[in-house]
Order: structure tokens, then sequence, then C-alpha cells
């Protein structure tokens, strides 16, 4: 078995999913990485280092500095011939290209892998995580989409430095007569991100304001973690959408979870069940997320979090 | 010109859903059934392009058994001008029903076909972009905001990290996100009038492609339960128990 990961970054830096999707391709077999971008040694430098990793090859040239879809597809898919399986991280980047490459290789995918019970048969949630599948393909080419909670990030291997290979492309500017890039406008935030975080602070409608979110921000700052929300306060425009936890939204699995004025759709927990910890504050004590939650407290927020806020500043 | 909507009835979104006994399957006898809501949405985005005089034509399509005609006639009521049924018992899974969809689009010449962004019954995420690689068209995936600019399409697309803009030549697929729009309810003499518009019915095999499922479902069973926790008094105690039982602050 030899597997491709396409590698998802931002030129300079790995995205921590694909570090997940090594994991998961070191189950099935040898591992070869994929790097496409725009003046991305260092990205390519970085996955050479990586366990399990045999080769990194690389595609670096500008057509490729926006990652779009058609781009990408057209040049992956004739690289695949000598693999048994694509993967990729199931982020935004995976689900947008790895579709589209199992189309024309007329395969199917299987999305959201969560676990890899041989090299044909996989694990994966349906129905926001309600039910557990486990789906097999004889398809000659197994693409998947790897869930980074599932898998923990392959690490940097002592010593290891595997081989680099630049492939060129046959693409030009000109072979990508369908889609344009405009422009990105990014949440740059200096917090660590909502997928990785060791600590995550959610708030949802019972937060009442934009502004009330603030507290959320302070207690997030206090615990090192990220702030994450309901699509109901995303909706009512308390927080922005790369903030959305849940069955459309990102799915996390930090060491702690706080939600707050949140009331657990089944939409919403898809995304938390991983959690290792869950704390939920609710003034409602029918709650359905006071039913998944370690601690929960039944109370105002009003009422408790500028209090938990300054004992935790304090070191209690 | 024409849009394309491709719709699929799922277990509406507020049932419980309860996993078969023999972990074949989930249980969809005397369910409630609906359209999947990110297709209510790219259904309501189709209908104002058609109401801002930019589409010509709003058509529905859905993939699957009889019944569907029920959400199909819905889709009619909150606006589309007429209803394509493709009839199959195969159970539909997106790399089929992408095919499917392309011999529909070879049929009816549509600039644009919008689909939700993922059904909530499967998950799965990939029939829009599998369509539009088999099309090789440009694809919108996710989308907050479409414009329509001459023979160009711009997309606003939700992205991990924010938003991304781009833009796609005509002919495109898009896929629709929750935040492009909030979808209209049906009004009463809308369902009359939906009575007397078109709803065609074809059998899949008319279409001539191959939709075996390459999918086997081996097993679906629940996930593990989390184990039941404790209410605490006030935030004493859940700082101390987060210290010293959990150990996680
Ligand atoms: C197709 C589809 C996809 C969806 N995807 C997602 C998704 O990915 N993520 C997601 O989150 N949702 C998603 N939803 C929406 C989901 O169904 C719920 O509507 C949403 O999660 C509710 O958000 P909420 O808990 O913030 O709001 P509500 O359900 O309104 O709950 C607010 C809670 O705040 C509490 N509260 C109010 N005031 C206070 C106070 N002062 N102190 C303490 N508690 C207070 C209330 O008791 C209540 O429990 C989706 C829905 C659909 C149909
Ligand atoms: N059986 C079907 N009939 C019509 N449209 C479908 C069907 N299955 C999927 N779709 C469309 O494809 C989208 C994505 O589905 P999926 O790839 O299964 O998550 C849905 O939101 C629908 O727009």
């Amino acid at each position: 078995m030899s597997v491709l990961v396409i590698a998802e970054h931002n030129h300079q830096t790995v995205n921590s999913a694909t570090l997940s999707a090594i994991t998961a391709a070191k189950q099935l077999g040898i591992v070869n990485v994929l790097v496409i971008g725009y003046h991305c040694e260092e990205v390519a430098l970085s996955l050479a280092k990586v366990e399990g990793v045999e080769q990194v090859l690389v595609i670096d040239n500008h057509i490729y500095q926006h990652f779009l879809a058609e781009t990408l597809a057209d040049t992956i898919v004739p690289l695949t011939s000598h693999y048994t399986h694509i993967l990729a991280a199931a982020s935004s980047f995976g689900k947008n290209i790895m579709p589209r490459i199992a189309a024309l290789l007329d395969v199917v995918q299987v999305s959201d892998v969560i676990a890899i019970e041989s090299t044909d048969t996989f694990k994966r949630p349906i129905y926001a995580g309600n039910a557990i599948a486990t789906l097999c393909t004889t398809d000659k080419i197994k693409v998947l989409t790897i869930r980074e909670t599932a898998f923990e990030p392959a690490m940097m291997a002592k010593g290891n430095l595997a081989p680099i290979h630049t492939i060129q492309t046959t693409l030009t500017e000109k072979t990508n007569q369908l889609s344009r890039f405009i422009e990105q406008q990014l949440c740059d935030s200096e917090r660590p991100e909502l997928n990785n975080a060791s600590v995550v602070v959610a708030g949802g409608r019972g937060m009442q304001t934009k502004e009330n979110f603030q507290l959320l921000y302070a207690l997030a700052d206090q615990l090192g973690g990220a702030v994450g929300a309901t699509r109901a306060a995303v909706d009512a425009g308390f927080a922005p959408n790369d903030q959305q936890i849940g069955q459309t939204g990102k799915i996390i699995a930090p060491r702690l979870y706080i939600g707050v004025g949140i009331s657990g759709a089944i939409q919403h927990l898809a995304g938390i069940m991983d959690s290792k910890v869950i704390v939920a504050i609710n003034k409602d004590e029918n709650a359905p997320i006071l039913e998944v939650a370690d601690y929960s407290l039944v109370a105002d927020w009003q009422e408790v979090l500028p209090d938990l806020l300054n004992r935790l500043k304090m070191g209690n | 010109m024409k849009i394309l909507v491709a719709i699929k009835q799922v277990i509406d979104h507020h049932v419980a859903i309860q996993v078969k006994l023999d972990n074949t399957g989930v249980e969809t006898n005397n369910v409630k059934m609906s359209i999947n809501p990110f297709d209510e949405i790219a259904l309501e985005a189709a209908i104002r392009l058609q109401e801002s005089g930019i589409a010509s034509e709003v058509i529905v399509v859905s993939i699957g058994e009889k019944p569907i005609q029920t959400t199909l006639r819905s889709a009619l009521a909150m606006g589309a001008d007429r209803a394509l049924l493709i009839q199959t018992d195969v159970e539909t899974q997106p790399l089929a029903v992408a095919k499917l969809l392309q011999a529909v689009v070879a049929q009816e010449n549509p600039q644009l076909v919008l689909l939700g962004k993922q059904a909530i019954d499967d998950d799965s995420h990939q029939t829009g972009q599998m369509l539009a690689a088999l099309l090789n068209w440009g694809q919108g995936t996710n989308a907050s905001q479409i414009i329509l600019k001459d023979d160009e399409v711009q997309v606003t697309r939700e992205i991990d990290t924010g938003l991304e803009i781009i833009s796609l030549s005509l002919p495109a697929v898009i896929t629709t996100d929750l935040r492009l729009n909030n979808p209209r309810y049906i009004k009463l003499p809308n369902i009359m009038k939906a009575k007397k518009k078109p709803l065609t019915i074809l059998a899949a095999e008319e279409l001539d492609v191959d939709i075996t499922p390459r999918l086997q479902t081996c097993k679906v069973e629940l996930p593990l339960r989390r184990k039941t926790g404790i209410k605490v008094e006030n935030i004493n105690e859940l700082i101390t128990k987060l210290q010293t039982e959990a150990k996680v602050i």
C-alpha cells in the first residue's frame, strides 16, 4: 500500500490537521506527502522531518498561490497512479478539493474518517455524529478525508529527513479558465486556533450581545484557549463564521470545553463530543447540553462568569 | 438563464434519529422527512435570482424513491417552476448522484447548478464538487454570498480561516452554506398553485448512468456515550472539580 497525503499549509507553515492525516496514512502503508504551493520550501522541509514520512513531493509555482480547487485537482490527478490511497484533512481545504479529485478518478470518497479498520474499511460519523457507519469500498484508489480530532498529530522524528523531490508543473496560468481568486478576509487572531486549542470557551445565543462575548475572550485568554460559538450566536453577529462549532462548523476536541448560554442542539453537540471535559453554564436546568456535560452549573452567566474570571486571574 | 437546484429529501433535522437494532442503518419508516436545509437555502437563492430578473427558470431535481415527490411539491410551492424526479430505489451516493446530475445538466443546459454544501444525513460534503469535476466547470463551495456579473459569478466562501471571494466563469456549480439567506415560508395559496406545476418522473435507468453503489455499509452503530456528569452548585465547586478531579486547569 502506498499513500499520498495532500498537505495543507499557507506556503509557510503546515496546518496541524495534515499531521493528523499523516498519522492515519501510516496505518495504511508507506506515506508520501505532496506539497503544492508558491515559495513553500519551508513547508516541504518541515514535513520531511515528520515521523513516518518516506518522501516529500513539491510542486512550487505562482499558479498555486490561492489553492484554487480546479488548478489543484488538475495537478494532483495525474500524480495519483502509483498510489492506493489519497488522503487530506477534512478541513475546508480538503472538503473543497478531494471530491473533485475523486470524481476525476471515477472513485468514491469516504469523508471525515475517524477510524481505519483495514486498507479498504473505514469508520465515519453520519447524522451529525448520532450514528457511526463502517464503510468499505473496492475502488482502485481510496480517497479519504480525515477528521483531525480522531488522530493524534504525527510527531517530528529525531534526525529523520525524508528525501524531497521537486516536480515541475505542466499547468500554466492559462490552464484554469474556470475560476479566479479575488480576495480573502482572514480573521487573524493572536489566540490559538479553534481546531487545536486545548481549551475552548464557547458562547451561544444566551450571551445576548457581541459585547458580552468579550467576557468569553477574557476567560479564554486566562486559560490560554480559543473562543467558539453556536450557529445562533454567529447568525446574531456575536462572533465571526469561522468560530462556529458543530455539524456544519468546526469539530473540536479540546482538553476543556466551557459552553455558556448554549442550549445543546444536536448540531452543536456534533462538534464537541470528543472534548475531554465538558463544562456547561446555563440558567435552564432542562437544557440538553447539561446531559452531556461532565460539570454543569445551572446559573445565569451574568452572575457567575465575572466571578469565575476573577478567581482564575487571582490564581484562586 | 436557467438554474438547476439539486434537492435531497432527508430525515427532518428536528427528529432524534434511531439506529436500527440490527445495525444495518437508521430507522426511516414513519419518520418525518423534509428538504435538506442547505438545499432549501439553494432553492431560496435561485428564486431570488429569478425575482431580480437574472434567472429565467428554476428547475428542481431530486434523485431517489417515489415519495420524494412530496418534497418536490414543497419546492414548487416555494417558487420553483418545475420539478424533476429521477426515480431509483438504489441507495444514492454522492458519485452516482453527481453522474445523474451531469446527465440532467446535459439535457437541461442550465448556466448555474446550486446544491447544498452537505446533506445532513450522510454529511458527505461531496456531490457539488464531484458534479463540477465531471462537467469540467468551476466550483464555488460553502457560499455565503453569490453575485452574478455578466458571464461571471462572484462567490464568497466560508472557509476555516474566514472568508474567501472567488469568481467563476459561467456555467458553474455552487454549493450553499447556512448564511447565504433565510428561506421563505411557503404561503398557503402557493401550495395550491404548486399542484398545477409540472413534475416529471424519469426512471434513473433512462439516463444510462451506472449508479451501482460503490460504497458498502457494513455496520451502523451508536456512538460511544459519554459518562454521566455532575451538577456543581457554584463557581467554587466548579474550580475545585476542574483542578483536583478533572485536572484540566
Ligand atoms: C442544517 C443545520 C445545521 C446546523 N449546524 C449547526 C452548527 O454547526 N453549530 C451550531 O451550533 N448550530 C447549528 N445549527 C443550529 C442548531 O440547531 C441550534 O439552533 C443552535 O445550536 C442553537 O444555538 P444556541 O444554543 O446558542 O441558542 P438557543 O438554542 O437559543 O439556546 C440559548 C441558551 O442560552 C440559555 N441562556 C439564555 N440566557 C442565559 C443566561 N443569562 N445565562 C445562562 N444561560 C442563558 C438558554 O437557557 C438556552 O438554553 C444547525 C441547524 C441546522 C438546521
Ligand atoms: N439524492 C439526491 N438528490 C438530489 N440532490 C442530492 C442528492 N444527494 C445529494 N444531493 C445534493 O448534493 C448536496 C450535497 O450532498 P452530500 O454530498 O451527500 O453531502 C445536497 O445538499 C444536495 O443538494
